[in-house]
């Protein structure tokens, strides 16, 4: 560890010299981010009726609740005392952000995710309770919860309460992934973090995340189940990635224009880190091909016409470069933000370990994970037939 | 069927219910008030510092007792309290710049003094800070833990629950100071205690104890009599960072306002 | 009504388990929060008592005083006299506790006087500061200086 020591430049207080958060807590806001951004694509169907991208509502909503059952596994490897954890349910800090975590978490996944996905998929799970064998059915009679009645009224109650627990959801999935954001942003000693932008920035690249999450994993999935893709809801999807990345595109330089014009005590040592130590990650990563080529990208399918297979092929690519570009943006905010000391006079490196508790093996395994849930809700729980996607 | 059933459900609600306040009793008996121990009432005192840049050596004495006194490790990674030499260069009027950026160093934090001379004077200002814990009133540290971990005692000392912090660090970043760090042998967060222990037996601190020059001074403000009254109103002084408004209770004097 | 509860059956059931895990959260939140929470303020009153109950390892000037009265009469006149014992002799409560079997060893001169008296850009200008080198040669500063009353020099 003493390494880092000569890694540092010019003058860090003593006790900055090491970095408090790691990797994992950049996965952190990533999975949350996809959550809530698939979520809201979910929502745009149930709520506000855009019926192309219909074939992906169970979809989305099963993506969101692969990633987060995983999301909260990054902080219990980050933290000193994982054990302590329940601790912030006994005990909440109204004061602080991170006191809500346990409470927000708990509602969204319970009052919004499980119930709405139930709802969503109750005939499935009855269907199959009463005609599964094997091991699936004790699996859907547990699901079912000993109610067997699936008649067109009981339905229509499903239908209604769900759509309640859809617009329910949306200002939840808001609280989800805003608090994030505030818990950054809301921190006066760092003038990276500190801006009242920071929730509604970490929103809206959630929004972009999920999105092109969701396209991504709905062209695997029919790609592997061999059912053809609906060529509307690609577009809707893209179109939707398309405005939600502008916004958030807008807001990030709307920071960036604003701290250089104001050009405070802490700009100088920013900019100097910006260009050096966070280049790559940064000016490249994030902002060039996480976030300019994926825009071109999609505004070219708006301007130019092109066949379908062409464009699949653009999402395919945009969508890939954005969710790069979007664990960019988490990276650079919460390593960026401690790359620099506070007193504005240097700079320190953040050394990552492989094998280590909080280094890149295990961010890999959790980065992995939801795909393994998710593929293990899709085959209790599948997502569409054969005959639905054709539209 | 159905009177039982509502039966059993109410009174299981009550007991549920009964339960709940009698834990509650119970707790409330046990606790009692521990805290305010045989002669020392938390009501009574108000602890604050006071710094006194022109009287700084940097020996590093305080450095070394700090450590010695709280169990701190060696390592250059964990300090409570550390001491900065400043070297501010004269204005740059080759590029008529006028911020002048100090250049500032804490070899170990301070540990074992400044041995080298530096550099030959070159028409600059140099002096030493020593830093710690500012036990702030409006910390910013202990808004934003999230299960109340570290807190601000009744008598003014920004104190760790050594047993109930998760290790989440989360105000470790919301620290301005700098002055908190994880103590990976708990694997929680540890910083200076004012040396609690100490003051609460009518001793000072040890970085105060082992100061040859007077540059540190206890305050109780709380005490009509203490020293650290006449000095504020007298002296000009100021806290780090007073633009962040936390209510810092350490007091520099003589602080330059290139000091970070 | 009947119609009612019967297709809405499986919404009773949710709500009841959800209410059995609400019941389950408040009793654990009720046995588990630790006592003496919220007394003063949002912590555990105890972690005051455990701030509190670390052994000492400074015993403090008053401490000193008690045996070694004669050396105090040497320095409190002298320029020394603002300096703790243990400034110069480090933690002592163990001495203190136990003066016959602990014995501190006397600092050696030429280290420890140099920790504050070598010659530093940073010092501040009235502080009496050398150079080793041009000063008295390579001698113990004890040779010169009274270490309690360094000043005035003695021959």
């Amino acid at each position: 560890m003493e390494s880092i020591l000569h890694s540092v430049e010019g003058f860090m207080y003593p006790n900055e010299v090491e970095l408090q958060w790691s990797i994992l807590i950049v996965l952190y806001p990533f999975l949350t981010g996809i959550v809530a951004g698939a979520f809201i694509l979910a929502s745009l169907e149930r709520v506000f009726n855009v019926e192309e991208v219909k074939p992906t509502y169970r979809l989305a909503l099963l993506t969101a609740l692969s990633f987060m059952i995983v999301a909260p596994l990054p902080l219990q490897l980050h933290l000193g005392h994982p054990e302590r954890s329940f601790e912030m349910y006994l005990t909440p800090h109204t004061t602080s952000a991170m006191a809500m975590f346990g409470f927000v978490y708990l509602w969204y996944l319970l009052a919004v995710l499980v119930i709405e996905i139930w709802l969503e998929y109750r005939k499935e799970i009855v269907t199959m309770a009463l005609h599964a064998t094997g091991w699936r059915r004790p699996v859907y009679r547990a699901m079912a919860l000993g109610s067997y009645n699936v008649s067109p009224r009981a339905l229509e109650i499903d239908e209604k309460l769900g759509r309640f627990v859809t617009i329910v959801g949306i200002p939840s999935a808001f609280l989800l992934h805003g608090y994030v954001g505030f818990l950054f942003g809301s921190i006066k000693a760092n003038p990276w973090w500190s801006t009242p932008l920071m929730p509604i920035v970490f929103l809206f690249s959630a929004i972009v995340s999920g999105i092109a999450a969701v396209l991504l994993l709905y062209i695997v999935y029919c790609f592997l189940k061999g059912i053809k893709r609906s060529v509307p809801c690609l577009d809707t999807m893209a179109r939707y990635l398309f405005y939600a990345f502008l916004i958030d595109f807008s807001l990030e330089m709307l920071d960036l224009i604003h701290r250089n014009y104001e050009a405070d005590e802490s700009l100088k040592t920013l900019n100097f880190m910006v260009h050096t130590r966070l280049y790559g990650s940064q000016v490249l990563l994030q902002i060039v091909i996480g976030t300019l080529v994926p825009i071109g990208l999609l505004a070219m399918v708006q301007l130019i016409s092109m066949s379908p297979r062409a464009r699949e092929g653009i999402y395919v690519i945009a969508s890939s470069l954005t969710l790069c570009g979007i664990f960019a943006m988490r990276w650079n905010v919460v390593i960026g933000g401690q790359l620099f000391s506070k007193s504005f006079l240097g700079y320190t490196t953040y050394k990552m370990g492989f094998a280590t508790k909080e280094g890149l093996l295990p961010a890999l395994l959790l980065m992995a994970l939801p795909f393994l849930i998710l593929w293990v809700l899709v085959t209790l729980l599948p997502p569409m037939n054969r005959d639905e996607a054709v539209h | 069927m159905e009177v039982s059933r509502r039966e059993f459900l109410e009174r299981s609600g009550k007991y549920i219910l009964l339960f709940g306040a009698a834990t509650k009793a119970w707790d409330f008996i046990l606790a009692g008030t521990p805290e305010t121990a045989p002669g020392y009432d938390v009501t009574r005192h108000w602890w604050a510092f006071y710094i006194d840049i022109e009287k700084c050596i940097g020996c590093g004495n305080c450095v070394r007792a700090c450590k010695a006194e709280n169990g701190v490790l060696r390592e250059p990674f964990y300090f409570r309290t550390w001491v900065e030499r400043y070297h501010i260069p004269p204005p740059d009027l080759a590029n008529l710049r006028a911020d002048r950026l100090p250049v500032v160093d804490s070899p170990n934090g301070g540990y074992d003094g400044f041995p080298e001379r530096f550099r030959d004077s070159d028409g600059s200002k140099s002096f030493f800070v020593p830093k710690m814990c500012n036990h702030c009133t409006d910390s910013p540290c202990t808004q934003v833990c999230p299960v109340g971990a570290t807190f601000d005692s009744p008598d003014g000392v920004v104190l760790v629950d050594q047993t109930y912090c998760l290790g989440c660090r989360y105000c470790v970043q919301a620290c301005p100071y700098g002055c908190r760090y994880i103590d990976p042998r708990t694997r929680t967060v540890d910083k200076c205690t004012l040396c609690y222990h100490r003051i609460t037996k009518g001793l000072t601190t040890a970085c105060c104890e082992s100061c040859p020059t007077g540059a540190r001074l206890l305050g109780d403000l709380k005490d009509p009599k203490d020293p650290l009254h006449e000095l504020l109103r007298t002296q000009k002084v100021q806290v780090l960072k007073p633009y962040l408004a936390t209510g810092a209770k350490l007091s520099y004097k003589g602080l330059d306002g290139a000091v970070r | 009504m009947r119609e009612l509860f019967r297709d809405a059956e499986h919404l009773f059931r949710l709500a009841l388990v959800f209410g059995a895990l609400l019941v389950v959260f408040l009793v654990a939140r009720a046995v588990l929060t630790p006592e003496g929470f919220g007394t003063y303020g949002h912590y555990r009153a105890g972690a005051l008592v455990d701030a509190r109950a670390r052994p000492l390892s400074f015993a403090g000037r008053a401490a000193c005083l008690d045996c070694h009265e004669e050396i105090d009469a040497v320095k409190k006149s002298g320029k020394h006299a603002g300096l703790g014992c243990e400034a110069c002799h480090g933690p002592l409560e163990a001495h203190v506790a136990d003066p016959a079997t602990v014995i501190p060893q006397k600092p050696d001169p030429k280290t420890l006087c140099l920790v504050c008296h070598m010659e530093n850009l940073a010092k501040p200008k009235g502080f009496p500061q050398i150079d080793p080198k041009n000063h008295a040669g390579d001698d113990n500063c004890i040779k010169c200086h009274e270490a309690h009353s360094p000043l005035p020099v003695q021959e």
